[in-house]
């Protein structure tokens, strides 16, 4: 394994883990735009990642997939062999194992460890090197399990029952992760969606998810304001504040979001409710995952690498900051 | 009702932009929690507690002793506050001794208050065991009495106007004659008690308050049959209020000051409540603000230093006398019973303003060149119309006060930078803004930035002040608390589109720090317009 301009490059395989540069081969640990990209030759990923990579047309005719369900074993020639495992981070979310001359590193991509009712549990790897993230790497970041947060909503919506809860979440995961916990937690009226969140929703339900009834905002008279009074609106989190949030009664901007952990990065979205949901690993599962891997090395590619470094040869890790350059600014996802 | 809910509460005004949400929301807070709760929950969002539940550097020491100093270091500069970093990063007691229910918000401020040192201690690691980030949060804020919720007092007491169904100004009276928890303002707004009698309770009374002149409107207003005119003495703004034997001295934001100055309060043996300027008597003679200074914030002068420095009340107004009240009177008429009142009072600690003769605008610039001459003495002019009632607040055209020159600002602090040299620990360089409405909100712009004009003492009291009012970091500069005000002096200031207030001051200098005055009562960006002679 190297770094190389594009991202991680396997030289025995002769491929890049998640490049953001088009290669001719590549492996694609999930479908999030830091990590998924246009105009690879050839690309291997989980069946799902293929298809979430289809709807977002990052892959062309000419590209060759090869769809690698959890835990099938695949030749990527030059010895090494591929397989993925679960990484619980959205749907399709893989960690991607390289095994080669008996060793293996594995590339975790992104991942959490707390439940998600709308992809597989995270899976422990036992390795020699682990590559991770370390988007929330700080002991400040310890997130509430999701059912909290989501009673924090409810209990907004009963005290302010005229307002129309505007909620910020990403398309892909976050949007349909939200959607399945409200359902749990018994919130029965339709959602009103924006038309961003609706390909990869349905796509969702072709993998047997079950939001209940939703509704494109698009499609109710605009005149019915009072429509979605005390409901639930879900839109890309750019659009809270947005024009487009103009034609609801009283809207409540709500952003669903692991930073909304942080009372000044709230205030600075101009949420006026934060619902802590995050799709990464927190501060202890970070570590405890890399402990829970056996692994004598560990790569750290992107988010606080000063503080995971640290805490890690605290622990007798051997860690190493990569500073991917140009992953830091686009890890919103 | 468990202290969940005060948290709950908390974070719902934080997050609420609107001030009508804000206000629903206590209200509705108010009326479903029981007391004496929800007085204690006023009194955190209203600044009225009056004493720290725990010390902030307990809670520094126990983050200290369970978290790795540089991860705590990181994370704290990475949040950029110390309560939020510990509410969100505390590390669990190996042994965490588990609470059934949280207790109630009253039961932890009694805890608090009965034990001693060590029990308070292990009380708050318990609690902070037992709590969700939000609520360590509300428990840090509340203990530490560092609760910025973006409520202001006016605010609170409108909301309080409204539950009981009177005018605001009901409340601002109120206000200063009751204590926490509040049991008998509930009781009243419940409609279960008459409203609290406080013709009892010795209380500050809200003081009236003037504006800047504007020499190009307002001159013409003036003569000497409509408005009188008075030195505005460079001490500092009081009430001197006594009833039934007790005395107490409030600064103009209300707080109790008479602990600094026993000697005048010795002196009060009236029912009566004073308005003046309260300076130092030196040798005999009124004293500068740098003489009075030495007498400000000390808790317990010492015999000595109030020989040297005795204190001395120059009566502007009178409020009221024996229960009766003379704020509906003119000027006029309350200056006649304030000359009789103060005749019959030592002139050793109290002298009357004196009105100065005057017949043409002329004369008040001459008089105004006068108090400029007067090496600090005098701060300029005060020029009051006569018929005029004492209005709480800042009434238009009631009172102007006409500043000698230099020209100078009260500016908020917004940043700070450290200094170099000898002064590179220090935070030296300071950033100050004025009011400016900003899309409809007031919001504070950045006018200019001052190194100096301070003595090292100050510069301790500063840097110390700014550690402790930190908001957030970029780089160097260090964003703090918008609560401190400067007098800032400067020479001559002129447009500048390279500034985002759109002015730049020549030779800006600090000559005051303002302990005393409140922050929103800093000058508006408007006054810029006034000094440059747009
Ligand atoms: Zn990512
Ligand atoms: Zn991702």
């Amino acid at each position: 394994m190297e770094i190389r301009e594009g991202g991680f490059y396997c030289v025995p395989a002769e491929c890049y883990v998640d490049p953001m540069v088009p290669v001719t081969r590549a492996v694609v640990t999930h479908g999030h735009a830091d990590h998924a990209s246009r105009g690879h030759g050839r690309v291997w990923a989980t069946p799902e990642t293929i298809d979430i990579m289809r709807t977002r047309n990052y892959v062309a005719d000419e590209t060759q997939t090869t769809g690698l369900p959890y835990g099938q074993r695949h030749d990527l020639g030059g010895g090494v062999t591929l397989w993925f495992a679960s990484a619980g981070h959205i749907l399709g979310s893989a960690q991607a194992v390289f095994e080669y001359q008996g060793q293996r590193i594995v590339a975790a991509g992104d991942f959490k460890r707390h439940p998600d009712p709308t992809c597989a549990p995270f899976e422990v790897v036992p390795c020699d090197v682990f590559i991770t993230e370390a988007t929330f790497a700080l002991p400040v970041f310890q997130h509430p399990p999701l059912e909290d947060e989501v009673e924090k909503l409810m209990r907004s919506m009963r005290t302010l029952p005229d307002r129309t809860h505007i909620v910020g979440v990403y398309a892909l995961g976050k949007c349909q992760r939200v959607m399945k916990t409200l359902r749990l937690a018994g919130y029965e009226h339709p959602f009103y969606i924006h038309g961003a969140l609706k390909r990869l929703t349905e796509l969702y339900e072709s993998y047997g998810q079950d939001f209940g009834v939703w509704q494109l905002v698009s499609e109710i008279d605009r005149n019915d304001k009072d429509r979605f009074r005390g409901k639930i609106v879900l839109c890309p989190p750019a659009q809270i504040n947005d024009r487009w949030s103009r034609r609801f009664a009283d809207p409540l901007p709500t952003v669903a979001s692991g930073w909304m952990q942080i009372r000044a990065r709230a205030r600075q979205k101009r949420a006026e409710l934060g619902l802590v949901v995050s799709d990464h690993a927190d501060w202890n599962d970070l570590l405890r995952t890399c402990r829970e891997t056996g692994a004598g090395m560990v790569w750290i590619t992107h988010g606080r690498v000063e503080a995971l470094e640290y805490a890690l040869k605290k622990e007798g890790i051997n860690a190493k900051g990569l500073h991917l350059i140009g992953i830091e600014e686009a890890a919103g996802e | 009702m468990s202290f969940a809910a005060f948290a709950d509460l908390l974070d719902d005004l934080y997050f609420t932009n609107s001030t009508l949400a804000k206000e629903a929301i206590l209200s509705d807070y108010l009326r479903r929690t029981p007391d004496p709760d929800r007085g204690w929950a006023l009194a955190a969002i209203g600044g009225t507690l009056s004493f720290d539940l725990f010390k902030r550097n307990l809670v520094k020491t126990l983050m200290e002793e369970r978290m790795d100093p540089y991860l705590f270091q990181l994370s704290r500069h990475y949040v950029g506050e110390l309560s939020e970093t510990v509410a969100l990063a505390w590390p669990q007691s190996s042994e965490p001794v588990r609470l059934n229910r949280l207790p109630d918000l009253h039961e932890v401020i009694d805890e608090f208050t009965r034990r001693d040192k060590p029990g308070i201690r292990a009380y708050l690691v318990t609690l902070l065991d037992n709590m969700s980030p939000p609520q360590r949060w509300a428990l840090l804020k509340l203990g530490t009495r560092g609760l910025r919720i973006g409520m202001s007092a006016r605010t609170v007491k409108k909301t309080l106007a409204n539950m009981a169904g009177v005018d605001v100004g009901v409340l601002e009276k109120l206000w200063h004659g009751i204590t926490p928890p509040y049991t008998s303002l509930f009781a009243w707004i419940d409609g279960n008690a008459e409203m609290p009698d406080i013709s009892n309770v010795l209380t500050y009374s809200p003081v009236m308050l003037s504006h800047p002149i504007d020499e190009a409107a307002d001159l013409d207003r003036l003569s000497p049959e409509t408005h009188h005119a008075e030195w505005k003495w460079d001490g500092i703004r009081v009430q001197v209020a006594g009833m039934n034997g007790e005395a107490r001295i409030y600064s103009r934001t209300g707080d109790d000051i008479s602990h600094s100055f026993p000697d005048l309060a010795a002196t009060v043996n009236w029912d009566a409540v004073i308005d003046g300027e309260l300076l130092v008597r030196p040798d005999g003679q009124i004293g500068s603000f740098n003489d009075l200074q030495q007498r400000l914030g000390k808790k317990k002068p010492s015999g000595a230093l109030m020989k040297r420095l005795p204190a001395h009340l120059i009566a502007y107004d009178i409020i009221s006398e024996n229960g009766v009240s003379f704020r509906d009177q003119t000027l006029d008429a309350r200056r006649k019973t304030l000359e009789a009142f103060i005749a019959e009072r030592h002139p050793d600690h109290y002298t009357i303003s004196e009105i100065l003769e005057w017949t043409t605008v002329d004369d008040l610039r001459g008089l105004r060149q006068e108090a400029a001459d007067s090496e600090g003495l005098k701060e300029g002019l005060m020029v009051k119309r006569r018929d005029t009632p004492y209005v709480s607040g800042r009434p238009k055209h009631a009172w102007y006060k006409w500043k000698r020159d230099p020209f100078l600002l009260d500016a908020v602090l917004m940043y700070a930078q450290r200094g170099t040299g000898k002064r590179s620990s220090y935070y030296s360089d300071y950033t100050f803004g004025l009011w400016a409405n900003v899309e409809g909100e007031a919001k504070l712009l950045p006018i200019g930035k001052a190194y100096f004009g301070f003595t090292d003492e100050e510069l301790k009291q500063l840097d110390s002040w700014i550690r402790n009012h930190k908001v957030a970091r970029y780089g160097p500069v260090q964003e703090v608390d918008k609560e401190l005000v400067f007098e800032v002096a400067f020479d001559s200031a002129h447009e500048s589109p390279r500034h985002k207030s759109g002015y730049a001051l020549r030779f800006p200098r600090i000559s005051r720090i303002r302990w005393d005055k409140p922050a929103h009562e800093a000058d508006r960006l408007e006054i810029m317009d006034t000094l440059i002679g747009k």
